[in-house]
């Protein structure tokens, strides 16, 4: 982020001078090359997505009629969100999830720092195991999960029978419905989480676990006075990432469960409620306003999480 | 220049480095497997410390242990999809889970093809995916080039527009998008799928940071030479933002295959529908038939499973270097 912020001033200045130098040498020839370059791009990000963003809002005041029009009617959409009872319940499940998905984190962490110990065998095909459901196809991936947890003859109710207990019919029961979801979303992210922790990990000085070895620090004592400290901004990285993605749940839910589940209303994300008010109720006013509350839920915990990182993350 | 450096790191390193994927030296951008020199390098470390302290070998093992147990099973979801896919409807009902099938079914494979849509969805698949890429990646460098090194009138406030829109979810743009294609008659169609997606505001940063990360000399040596920016981008740059092409390549590959709310909008028949599409619908149609349903599925995900693991490094890197998914 602060790379990010700074880098057009010190680059701006570095390229006037270029300039500089250029007028004097060739003609101003350089004109309207840019803009060659970069119309076809701004254009289209112009219109498919910047234009979207105001015309959304402007959305989210207005009310769709059944044969097309708009009709404006100010803040209704907002107070009807703020009566609808399964929107704090689709925020509930969507927390649920992220917390559930977040816990991969100090999993990857302790992963990591196997796999990355120095002269450590197959260190290579761990990488690969682990990194292979995150980029599978989560409408494929979510198939596979609903036959492991399929009530009747799933291999995980097979497993529980083994120890006599009767297992749910997971996808379909409000609460473990939600939690067999989340497990897979913790799975699929799993192997991110480790490449970005383990890249992180690589670039801890060796000498600092040696020092502490000399110092007769042990193993798990260097893993928490060394590692943890160190790795905090990858983990915080990760942390952000994780939770932005976890509340754009729609995938895996929508391919475990289907649109025809009973127990969807108790199990749905934010964005589900969306997709399904915008494109199967066909109430896209009510669907725009939605989207704004998914906007300024992701900016607030995004900023909370930015204003506590002093208190956590190490920056050498 | 230090803070440019930083947030072009990976770009940097695999300028002096030359190939960054088979270069042992540098973390940044090789979290995959070593190379052979690099693993006799990591061998004869491990093997000082082995010799300054005695007890490492057991822990080792238990590191092992852990990693190969958590390992099965995070790939034992592609096993199981695996054998139910070549085992009978019966076989896949039956209470202790079959290990292996009695016969083989191989034709589930060919049974996919005759009872749903899979030959256009794939072909649904294949073309979104080609024509992203290929869209993206022309866009995208070209105008992450000028932004990296080209001055150009309203060039910062542009740049944090479009930066800021990287930030903002896809549920703010789908409705007008959806409402765009719709006009256009672009609804079940290849390129009502691809249109929104061909420009990425995340593309272009990515690529002006491989950019920026580049060489002034080489570009200041074709201009001397009375070469035009056309010709100094794709002659001379281009080829140096190699290892950030594939980045972007690679992610594009995987978001295009894998997506699925844009196309779940914009597609209504099953023969316009791509594979994600495909199989999400498919549950309720053959719900039963759980054999096709994972050989269905294992095909869908075979193409990105082949690639991943042909380039594993490239994936790795690319991915970890974009940060998102």
């Amino acid at each position: 982020m602060k790379a990010q912020t700074l880098t057009p001033a010190s680059k701006s200045g570095r390229a006037a001078q270029a300039t500089g130098e250029r007028r004097k040498g060739k003609s101003k020839s350089v004109g309207w090359w840019p803009w060659l370059f970069v119309v076809p791009t701004v254009a289209g990000i112009g219109v498919f997505y910047l234009w979207p963003i105001v015309q959304t809002f402007y959305y989210s005041f207005t009310k769709w009629g059944v044969f097309g029009g708009t009709k404006f009617i100010g803040l209704d959409n907002y107070v009807r969100m703020f009566a609808d009872s399964t929107i704090p319940q689709s925020i509930l499940n969507t927390l649920i999830y992220t917390v559930v998905v977040l816990l991969g984190i100090p999993i990857a962490v302790i992963l990591a720092s196997l796999i990355e110990r120095p002269g450590l065998r197959f260190a290579a095909l761990y990488r690969t195991l682990y990194f292979i459901p995150y980029i599978t196809m989560p409408a494929a991936v979510g198939i596979v999960w609903r036959l492991i947890y399929n009530g009747d003859f799933g291999p995980i109710n097979w497993f529980l029978g083994l120890f006599g207990i009767q297992g749910p019919y997971w996808t379909s029961t409000p609460g473990f419905a939600l939690l067999a979801v989340a497990t897979v979303g913790l799975w699929m992210s799993l192997g991110f989480n480790l490449i970005i922790i383990s890249a992180g990990l690589r670039e801890i000085p060796r000498e600092l676990f040696e020092a502490a070895e000399m110092d007769g620090a042990s193993r798990v004592r260097q893993f928490f006075s060394i590692t943890v400290p160190l790795l905090t901004p990858s983990i915080f990285f990760v942390t952000i990432v994780t939770v932005i993605s976890g509340f754009q749940l729609f995938d895996l839910l929508y391919v475990m469960m289907g649109k025809a589940n009973l127990a969807m209303p108790q199990t749905q994300s934010l964005v589900y409620i969306f997709y399904n008010q915008a494109f199967l109720q066909n109430d896209k006013g009510y669907a725009a306003a939605i989207g704004i509350l998914i906007l300024v839920i992701i900016a607030l915990l995004t900023a909370f999480q930015f204003r506590i990182q002093k208190r956590w993350v190490n920056y050498v | 220049m230090s803070e440019s450096m930083l947030s072009t790191k990976s770009g940097v390193d695999s300028r002096r480095s030359g190939a960054a994927v088979t270069s042992p030296s540098q973390a940044g951008g090789k979290p995959s497997g070593p190379a052979g020199r690099d693993r006799k390098s990591r061998g004869a470390e491990g093997a000082r410390r082995h010799g300054t302290k005695g007890g490492k070998q057991g822990s080792n093992v238990l590191a092992h242990c852990v990693l190969s147990i958590g390992g099965l099973a995070m790939i034992s979801p592609l096993l199981y999809q695996i054998v139910m896919s070549l085992s009978t409807n019966a076989e896949v009902q039956s209470t202790p889970p079959t290990l292996w099938p009695g016969v083989v079914q191989w034709s589930n494979f060919a049974d996919v093809f005759t009872s749903m849509n899979f030959g256009s969805q794939l072909w649904v698949t294949v073309a979104i995916t080609v024509v992203r890429v290929i869209g993206q990646v022309l866009l995208c460098s070209m105008a992450g080039y000028a932004f990296a090194r080209m001055q150009f009138r309203f060039k910062g406030p542009i740049l944090a527009i479009v930066l800021s829109i990287i930030m903002v979810p896809s549920q703010l743009f789908l409705i007008p998008q959806y409402q765009i294609i719709q006009n256009l008659g672009w609804l079940n169609s290849i390129a009502g799928i691809v249109a929104p997606g061909i420009f990425s505001a995340f593309g272009l940063f990515l690529m002006r940071q491989f950019f920026m990360g580049l060489p002034d000399e080489l570009e200041d040596a074709a201009r001397l030479d009375g070469a035009n920016p056309f010709q100094i981008f794709f002659r001379v740059m281009l080829p140096l933002a190699a290892n950030g092409l594939w980045a972007l390549v690679i992610i594009t590959v995987l978001w295009s295959w894998n997506d699925l709310l844009w196309p779940l909008v914009v597609t209504s028949t099953a023969n316009a529908a791509p594979l994600s599409v495909g199989l999400s619908n498919l549950q309720g149609e053959h719900a039963n038939n759980y054999p096709i349903l994972m050989a269905a599925s294992l095909m869908a995900m075979a193409p990105i499973l082949i690639m991943f693991l042909l380039m594993q490094k490239r994936v790795m890197a690319g991915i970890g270097r974009s940060g998102l998914k």
